[in-house]
């Protein structure tokens, strides 16, 4: 086996190219005004650094009030879904030299959700349509007492979605869903159709009939915007047709 | 100010709280308080496994696996907890599978089970296949299984609550819990809960070392809760490092990565491990790797131009199987670094992980007020508590499995405990505490920053009391934190609202941190020899005769109201194994 090197990070560590790169954040507080604003703030920054990071060197540096949520910094707990340069991201996943920072940045909350304060949204809305598509196990009958088994393909059918991290990039890209907040979000049907295709769940007619509804599945005009959105890397346009498909034929 | 009552009250919505919730909500009249919405809670990052002697693969019972767990630990397990950890494992485990959680599937269709370090068959023969996994999302899938459920059971969350005092009063002479006081983010409005008994699940306080794995919001504000009130802490010197983070960022790459066939190397390509554990190699026990990798880059075989890193090579393993085994940490590598892991190696450093010590408890959850006293109604579970299964060092798994052991056990040991009792009076003016907290950071004028006193905090524990301490470094930090204690007087935040004021509790969860690094580094001052994941150069070698004990870290308050730490120490149980030296 050949004896790695790594050229390519060594010769990167060697410079320290700091830029200066213009955040435009959309800036909100009701307590101070009914308006939101827009603020510039400059910041000396690595590029190779995350968005978050930018947004910590200004909270703890320049204006402690600025206002988002965050909590693993690596894109796994789902709480900074935002809007930067115009398309829904993570702060914690998308790295500076990635969005052209020759031009000011701009940072604003995600849509379709009332803002309550600078980047942070009312995420209640969002959790009460996951919470709508019964998002758990059922099954009937008797509790085996090993585990109840399952194939690797049934278990590779369903594995795409049981990557959502719930943060709602998805959902408040969706023109319908700005439009019209009752629609049940690609989210929530993403969470729905985690559980129609695991073969050990026996809920699948009921959620496809929650589905079926006037704010469910057919709402939806296969924009793609979710797909582009999910920093998870979904197939979620995928999974919503894969749900059509099932309600029409009613096999999963 | 809001008064509520409730039966239980569980802190924290992670893996230990929402266990111990889905229990406690079919027994008593329960609220779950915690400061992120449930599914942001930092169980979700882990990637690894939960372990369990299933025997699915391969031969293993769990008698091995207590074992393993106790030797793991460096013999400072309690060895009655190991052996309910390992036994209850298997439940565990399948408890899971029932509530839905998709666990990878061997051929047959049972749960599959990978390799970890430390897990051995028969007493450190050969490494065995122990870990239940899913993917490397483990973590994720336990989060999400969990809440699912207890969206199921009709749990009653607070999300964006802020538990920052824990209510003691003292009744005939006992100390009892009383409830607990929070702050709600959205409108900054202090609430008291009064509860029959009370759940610390808040997790770990890995944010006072600046290279970690753990969420920004890991500050420890369950055990300086407790803390403040009189109760000890136990065994805070030991914290994990772990081998493998992201070079300078901290990002875990799991052991599973070593698990499927990983390789460490230094600078001139060679796989060093070999040297330093012959028989189980990369998987040796965690503070082992963590060691040898500095040991390499101090004696000058590190890689890059400062030759501050060691390489996780992956080059080896077929794309399938990353692709397929690891894709998460592989687009950790792709995102972060810009490297792509099936043809260059990672470049790795050990990172602060995982807190051993923490809130003393019982097998049942009980917290202790002192070595043998429990106080009534208070619980711990999770990594905020010490019970203590990981002893010096915690296995690789083990932590995934203790929240959902322990999470069980004092979801009902509580529930039941409030089926019993009655309410402890609340004492006069409850919330002052917090009040006085929130009123006086908001109103101070001080010159000092939060960000700025963190970082040189962070700093200074990176430096002096990480992997390799000696009684020079130690004393370096304490005196350190000493006067960022002092300068923490006159920090003040910008942000003067009451409206999401996270400036507000950054400052608070900042407080939090730097009392807690002082109990870490008064004790580790006092522990003068090596074990499990401290580890002294001037005292190289573990000393059973002297330091088989547990740390007991008690707040001490002059009457001029100064305050120190007071150490006193606890016997370790010890069943049925006798200490022997650890090697790999
Ligand atoms: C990157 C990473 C990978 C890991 N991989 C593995 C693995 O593969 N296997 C394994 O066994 N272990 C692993 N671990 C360890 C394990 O994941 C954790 O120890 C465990 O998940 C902790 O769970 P918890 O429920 O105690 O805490 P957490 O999941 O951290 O939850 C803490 C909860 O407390 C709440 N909280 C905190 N403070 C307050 C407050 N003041 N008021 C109200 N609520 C509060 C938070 O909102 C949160 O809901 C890993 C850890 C990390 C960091
Ligand atoms: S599907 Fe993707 S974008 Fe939508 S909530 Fe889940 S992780 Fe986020
Ligand atoms: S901070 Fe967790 S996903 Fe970005």
């Amino acid at each position: 086996m050949a004896t790695p090197v790594l050229d390519k990070v060594e010769a990167e560590a060697a410079a320290s190219p700091y830029i200066t790169a213009t955040f435009r954040i959309r800036r909100f507080n009701p307590e101070i005004s009914d308006e939101a604003t827009w603020e510039d703030f400059q910041v000396e920054i690595d590029p190779k650094e995350r968005v978050l990071d930018a947004l910590h060197k200004i909270k703890w540096e320049l204006d402690g009030s600025l206002t988002f949520r965050r909590s693993c910094a690596h894109g796994i707990c789902g709480s900074d879904a935002m809007r930067i340069n115009g398309k829904n991201r993570l702060a914690c996943k998308t790295l500076i030299k990635d969005i052209n920072p020759e031009k000011p940045i701009t940072v604003e909350a995600i849509k379709g959700l009332t803002v309550l304060k600078d980047l942070v949204v009312d995420m209640e809305p969002f959790f009460q349509a996951y919470r709508d598509v019964m998002p758990f196990l059922v099954t009937e009958g008797n509790e085996p007492t090993r585990e109840r088994l399952q194939s690797p393909e049934d278990r590779e059918r369903f594995d795409d979605t049981t990557k959502c991290i719930l943060c709602a990039a998805c959902t408040s890209s969706c023109p319908v869903f700005w439009n019209d907040g009752q629609y049940f979000g690609p989210a929530a049907i993403v969470n729905a159709h985690r559980f129609i295709f695991d073969s050990r769940d026996e809920a699948g007619e009921q959620r496809l009939e929650i589905l079926n509804d006037r704010d469910g599945v057919w709402r939806c005009r296969t924009t793609f915007n979710c797909t582009d959105a999910c920093p998870r890397g979904i197939e979620v346009t995928k999974a919503i047709q894969e749900v059509k498909r099932a309600l029409i034929t009613r096999r999963f | 100010m809001k008064i509520h009552k409730y039966d239980t009250v569980i802190v924290g919505a992670g893996g230990a709280g929402m266990r111990a919730a889905i229990e406690a909500t079919k027994r008593s009249r329960t609220a779950v308080l915690t400061k992120l919405y449930p599914t942001r809670s930092h169980t979700g990052a882990a990637q690894g496994g939960m372990a369990a002697a299933l025997a699915n693969v391969e031969e293993d019972n769990w008698e091995w696996h207590t074992f393993d767990t106790i030797k793991g630990g460096d013999y400072l397990v309690d060895q009655d907890a190991a052996e309910i950890l390992a036994k209850e494992a298997i439940d565990a485990v399948l408890d899971l599978e029932k509530m839905g959680l998709p666990f990878g599937r061997t051929p047959k269709g049972e749960i599959d089970q990978r390799r970890f370090g430390g897990h051995s068959r028969n007493h450190g023969e050969a490494p065995v296949r122990r870990a239940c996994y899913s993917g490397d999302r483990t973590g994720h899938m336990i989060l999400q299984t969990l809440y699912q459920n207890c969206i199921k059971e009709g749990v009653e969350f607070f999300n964006e609550f802020y538990v920052l005092d824990q209510l003691i009063v003292e009744v005939d002479g006992v100390k009892r819990s009383a409830g607990v006081v929070a702050y709600e983010l959205a409108t900054g409005e202090i609430h008291v809960f009064q509860a029959k008994s009370v759940i610390y699940a808040s997790g770990g306080t890995g944010k006072f070392f600046k290279v970690t794995s753990n969420a920004h919001t890991l500050t420890g504000d369950g055990q300086a809760a407790c803390y403040r009130r009189g109760l000890p802490l136990e065994d805070m010197e030991f914290f994990q490092f772990h081998p493998t983070g992201i070079w300078r960022m901290g990002i875990l790459l799991t052991e599973g990565a070593r698990g499927e066939g990983g390789i460490l190397r230094n600078k001139d390509g060679e796989r060093f491990m070999e040297k330093y554990a012959p028989v189980m190699k990369d998987l040796a026990s965690r503070d082992v790797v963590s060691r040898a990798i500095y040991t390499e880059i101090r004696e000058g075989r590190g890689c890059g131009p400062e030759g501050d890193h060691v390489f996780l090579d992956l080059t080896h393993l077929p794309p399938e199987q990353l692709d397929a085994k690891l894709p998460d940490i592989t687009e950790f590598a792709r995102t972060y670094l810009g490297i792509e892991p099936y043809t260059d190696p990672i470049p790795i450093q050990p990172t602060a992980h995982y807190a051993m010590g923490g809130i003393p408890t019982n097998v049942e959850g009980e917290v202790l007020a002192d070595n043998t006293t429990v106080v009534p109604g208070l619980y711990a579970a999770g990594e905020v508590a010490c019970v203590s299964v990981h002893g010096a060092n915690r296995l690789g798994t083990n932590s995934l499995l203790d929240i959902n052991v322990f999470g069980r056990r004092s979801g009902i040991a509580a529930a039941e405990y409030s089926a019993k009792a009655d309410f402890v009076e609340l004492p006069e003016n409850p919330a002052e505490l917090v009040q006085e907290q929130v009123e006086r950071l908001r109103n101070s004028t001080g010159n000092e920053r939060v960000a700025e006193l963190r970082k040189e905090l962070q700093e200074t524990m990176d430096a002096n009391v990480m992997v390799f301490r000696t009684e020079q470094t130690i004393k370096t930090a304490v005196e350190k934190i000493g006067e960022l204690r002092a300068r923490y007087k006159n920090v003040s935040v910008q942000d003067k609202g009451k409206r999401f004021n996270t400036d507000l509790l950054e400052a608070i969860e900042l407080g939090n941190l730097l009392d807690l690094a002082e109990v870490m580094a008064v004790s580790a001052l006092a522990r003068k020899e090596s074990r499990g994941g401290h580890y002294r150069e001037d005292f190289p070698n573990r000393d059973d005769v002297n330091f088989m004990r547990h740390t007991m870290a008690y707040r001490e308050v002059t009457a001029d109201g100064q305050d120190s730490v007071r150490l006193d120490y606890k016997p370790v149980v010890q069943t049925r194994y006798q200490p022997m030296e650890r090697k790999y």
